[in-house]
């Protein structure tokens, strides 16, 4: 048997050209858009009215805008969460169980103290939330230290049982008396709340998330724990014979992984529900799982795709009132990451074309290859 | 009438980034046959087997099956041309059964499988070569003996004509090891050829009709049966060049910098790996372990440096007992590694020269600045080792992965011996480096020798050890089976030590 042909090979790159960094996420952005759009179409609705309709409503308007920036708190601060966990290959899948830990705990602080004042509610309320998040990562970070257990595992599983926790609390013993029979806990006191910007949604959380940022740059880029962060999640070999202490940093970083998480839980309470309920969150730790990967775990990026990532879900919120279902919101979510996740392959490998050559194969017959 | 050839392969040249793994080799395989393929690890062996079985695809050369040339694009080509190889790490499925595993990946069997029918043939099979397996069986219930077997017969059952085994006895028990040969032996009698590569000599004298010895990537030799005997063998396999010695200012110094006394440990299949090691490494003295590869040279470094528990025995550096202690306990008393894997242990590859140069003492001193790094500083030392030992870089952040070769070993001793150790061990220091960059690699440990500090050398690179070490010793199966000043001895004997102390003992008779 004899083969012509040109044949075409992924072969990787020595170095991605700076380039590419810029032009492969965006088209696969707009590939991500594109895909999006046929099922539009394919449902029955004109896709660029809807588009137009989704970035109005979270871009073109203060309430579209505020909104857009209610939604990138918690999320910044999901995002920075696992990314810090990332950062050293640990999979914390974990970041909605722990923003709800951390709201329990907050929350706990706030009833106990009805009336208290700001000066140490808020920041009991901060530092127990972030105590408790970070207690809950570090729960499956010891089998995952000296035992290897997996921790994609053991996180994810823990989400539902901080879940359900929080949602014991508010049917049951939390439950505000006066509230209808609701899931939701009694409103805090005004100690216990953040201050928002005038009459917008936007409190003071967002501030959590500015700083936090800039200090996970300079802890990452610039101290030397952030150093054996970089090394160990770059190679756990060259961590090991430089003497690196691997356990204790697993540790250590989930922990703080999970404490982040805490602080995002602890401010959709204070900030946004003033109370605990059920469905506080509407998934914004697995959310930020895909914010941490579309940023390439860089602090800065993150908190540009969070901007983002609110916009696309306020403006699908938006749509919705046009009979757009809201799983189209995370249907384009799932896409965006495909899309970005498979582009970052172009990045790192190019396609060659192989010239044609004549190939005898074998003589005994049967290679179906 | 000579026996046809079931197989030749004509100046084969395979080269990968930084040396010519085979060059201009020539092999074949007569009908009925049992043809050894010798050499040491390194020297072409597996690459030149895997040419054979289409898992690489030669530079240059032809492969000729029967007489017809063929181009391998894939092991499954092979396979239907009627070559298969056994290879060292078993390709079985342990959940499945033997006859599952025979039959996997074969484009002959029928979409509807007839299990019975398919376990009747493989037992005959078996039967006839006195393979004994049982078809039925799951694999994970089966010892390292059987399931070689279950490979043996995968290939017969697929209709190879040519067999090759990749150091078949590595995993074996002596028992089993003269069960294999025997089943062998019948193999070829009934027709087949069958390859056997081996750097151990006592196997080439029991089983070869023929024996090909390759040494750096060449084929030196070819002989006959009655051509064979052992000291020939060894020559050829270490090479006959008279290895100058680098000229030594000095000679080694008295004190004692590491000291192993009946060091056990265990390998990482938890099977005992060295044992009751023995030998003292002096201040500007450069102590080379020879041996071939997978006798415990990587244990022995990870040892000392830490990496690996020690079972039994105890380790001093400078007369303080190190045994036991942790990589960093032992970095802090004094101890440089260079490991044999550069990428995968000795630098962080996505990491850029600044990053990696400071991946042993960004905790001390200069680059500490309370919780934080003292990052001007750092880039100002990578400045000054860059040029002190000429590392060429595009960027000192750029990641080192793209670094060649040389560069990357310079970079990592510039790292090791600016740490001032009082030891530095190296594993194979040179390996896949240019003449060029290994004569700078010699130079700058001896000039670290002259300045007293202890080298524990370990290289299979004979001529290596020969050129720099004040002192050889030689580890084979986890056992020092010799210490000897360089100047006392030769090549020769060293490498009959490598082979087995026995052996080498039968020959000085």
């Amino acid at each position: 048997m004899i083969v012509y042909g040109t044949k075409y090979v992924i072969e990787k790159k020595l170095a991605p050209s700076s380039s590419a960094y810029v032009v492969i996420p965006f088209s696969s952005i707009i590939l991500a858009l594109l895909v999006g759009a046929a099922f539009l179409v394919l449902s029955g609705h004109n896709f660029f009215e809807v588009y137009t309709a989704m970035f109005r409503g979270a871009f073109g308007s203060t309430y579209g805008l505020s909104e857009t920036v209610v939604r990138t708190i918690p999320l910044t601060l999901t995002s920075l969460g696992v990314a810090l966990a990332f950062r050293m290959q640990l999979w914390n899948i974990g970041g909605e169980g722990q923003l709800y830990m951390g709201a329990f705990a907050a929350t706990w602080v706030a009833l106990t103290f009805p009336g208290g004042s700001a000066w140490w509610v808020m920041p009991a309320m901060i530092l127990l939330g972030m105590l408790v998040g970070g207690l809950w990562a570090l729960l499956p970070a010891i089998p995952r230290a000296i035992w290897g257990v997996n921790e994609i595992i053991t996180t994810l599983m823990l989400n539902y049982v901080a879940i359900f926790w929080v949602d014991f609390l508010v049917y049951g013993p939390w439950k505000d008396p006066h509230g209808f029979n609701f899931p939701l806990t009694a409103t805090f006191s005004s100690g216990a709340i953040l201050p928002s910007l005038g009459n917008s949604r936007i409190h003071a959380g967002l501030f959590f998330g500015l700083i936090l940022a800039v200090i996970f740059y300079v802890v990452i880029y610039r101290t030397r724990w952030g150093y054996e962060i970089r090394v160990t999640g770059e190679n756990p070999g060259a961590a090991r014979y430089a003497g690196i202490n691997i356990k204790k940093n697993i540790m250590l970083v989930m922990f703080f992984s999970g404490a982040v998480c805490g602080l995002a839980g602890m401010s959709e309470v204070s900030g946004i529900a003033h109370r605990l309920q059920h469905g506080l969150s509407p998934g914004y730790g697995f959310t930020g799982i895909i914010i941490a990967w579309l940023s390439r775990l860089n602090p800065f990026v993150i908190v540009i795709v969070t901007f983002l990532f609110g916009g696309l879900q306020v403006g699908g919120y938006i749509v919705q009132t046009s009979g757009i279902p809201s799983s189209m919101v995370t249907m384009l979510q799932g896409l965006l990451l495909f899309f970005v996740l498979g582009g970052e392959l172009l990045t790192n490998y190019q396609v060659k074309k192989v010239p044609a050559k004549k190939v005898t194969a074998a003589p005994a017959g049967d290679d179906s290859v | 009438m000579t026996k046809p050839y079931l197989i030749e392969l004509k100046n084969i040249t395979k080269r990968f980034p930084g040396v010519i793994a085979n060059d201009k080799v020539n092999f074949n395989v007569k009908q009925g046959e049992i043809h050894v393929l010798l050499g040491e690890n390194g020297s072409g062996k597996s690459t030149l087997m895997s040419v054979l079985a289409g898992l690489y695809r030669p530079d240059e050369g032809e492969i000729i099956v029967r007489g017809t040339q063929m181009v391998f694009r894939s092991p499954g080509d092979a396979i239907s041309a009627g070559v298969g190889m056994v290879h060292q790490h078993f390709k079985l499925i342990d959940s499945f059964s033997v006859a599952e595993n025979v039959i996997l990946g074969d484009h002959n069997v029928a979409p509807v499988l007839n299990m019975k029918d398919i376990e009747n043939n493989l037992a005959q099979l078996s039967q006839r070569y006195g393979l004994h397996i049982d078809p039925s069986a799951r694999v994970w219930q089966l010892s390292v003996g059987e399931k070689q077997r279950v490979e043996i017969v995968k290939m017969l059952y697929r209709g190879s004509r040519v067999l090759i085994l990749d150091e078949p006895t590595a995993v074996l028990t002596p028992q089993e090891t003269a069960e294999l040969f025997k089943n062998l032996r019948e193999m070829a009698r009934s027709g087949r050829g069958v390859v056997v590569i081996t750097h151990k000599m006592q196997e080439v004298m029991e089983i070869a009709d023929r024996v090909t010895v390759l040494r750096k990537g060449k084929a030196v030799a070819t002989l006959e049966k009655k051509q064979i005997n052992r000291r020939d063998l060894a020559w050829l396999m270490v090479g006959q060049d008279v290895v100058r010695q680098y000229k030594k200012k000095s000679p080694p110094g008295e004190h004692k910098v590491l000291e192993l006394q009946g060091v056990h440990c265990m390998n990482d299949l938890g099977r005992p790996c060295l044992q009751n090691v023995t030998f003292t490494v002096h201040s500007g003295e450069i102590f080379g372990i020879a041996g071939v590869a997978g006798n415990g040279q990587r244990e022995l470094a990870e040892v000392v440096s830490g990496l690996r528990p020690v079972t039994g025995g105890s380790i001093y550096i400078k007369g303080n007992e190190i045994t036991g202690g942790s990589p960093r306990r032992i970095i802090d008393h004094g101890v440089a590694l260079v490991p044999e894997d550069r990428l995968g242990t000795g630098l962080v590859p996505n990491l850029g020269a600044v990053d990696n140069l400071i991946l042993k003492d960004y905790r001390t001193g200069k680059l500490q600045r309370g919780p934080f790094l003292n990052l001007r500083q750092a880039r100002e030392n990578t400045k000054n080792l860059v040029n002190r030992f000429e590392i060429k870089l595009s960027s000192l952040d750029a990641p080192v992965k793209l670094l060649s070769g040389g560069n990357l070993q310079r970079l990592l001793l510039a790292r090791e011996i600016t740490a001032e150790p009082h030891l530095l061990v190296a594993v194979y220091p040179v390996r896949g480096l240019d003449i060029k960059a290994t004569e700078a690699i010699h130079n700058l440990l001896l000039q670290q020798r002259e300045k007293g500090m202890a080298i524990l050398l370990i290289s299979e690179d004979l001529d290596e050890i020969f050129k720099l070490s004040d002192r050889i010793g030689v580890l084979c199966n986890g056992q020092i089976t010799g210490i000897i000043p360089a100047e006392m001895t030769d090549i020769e004997e060293v490498g009959l030590l490598m082979m087995g102390s026995d052996q080498a003992g039968e020959i000085a008779l």
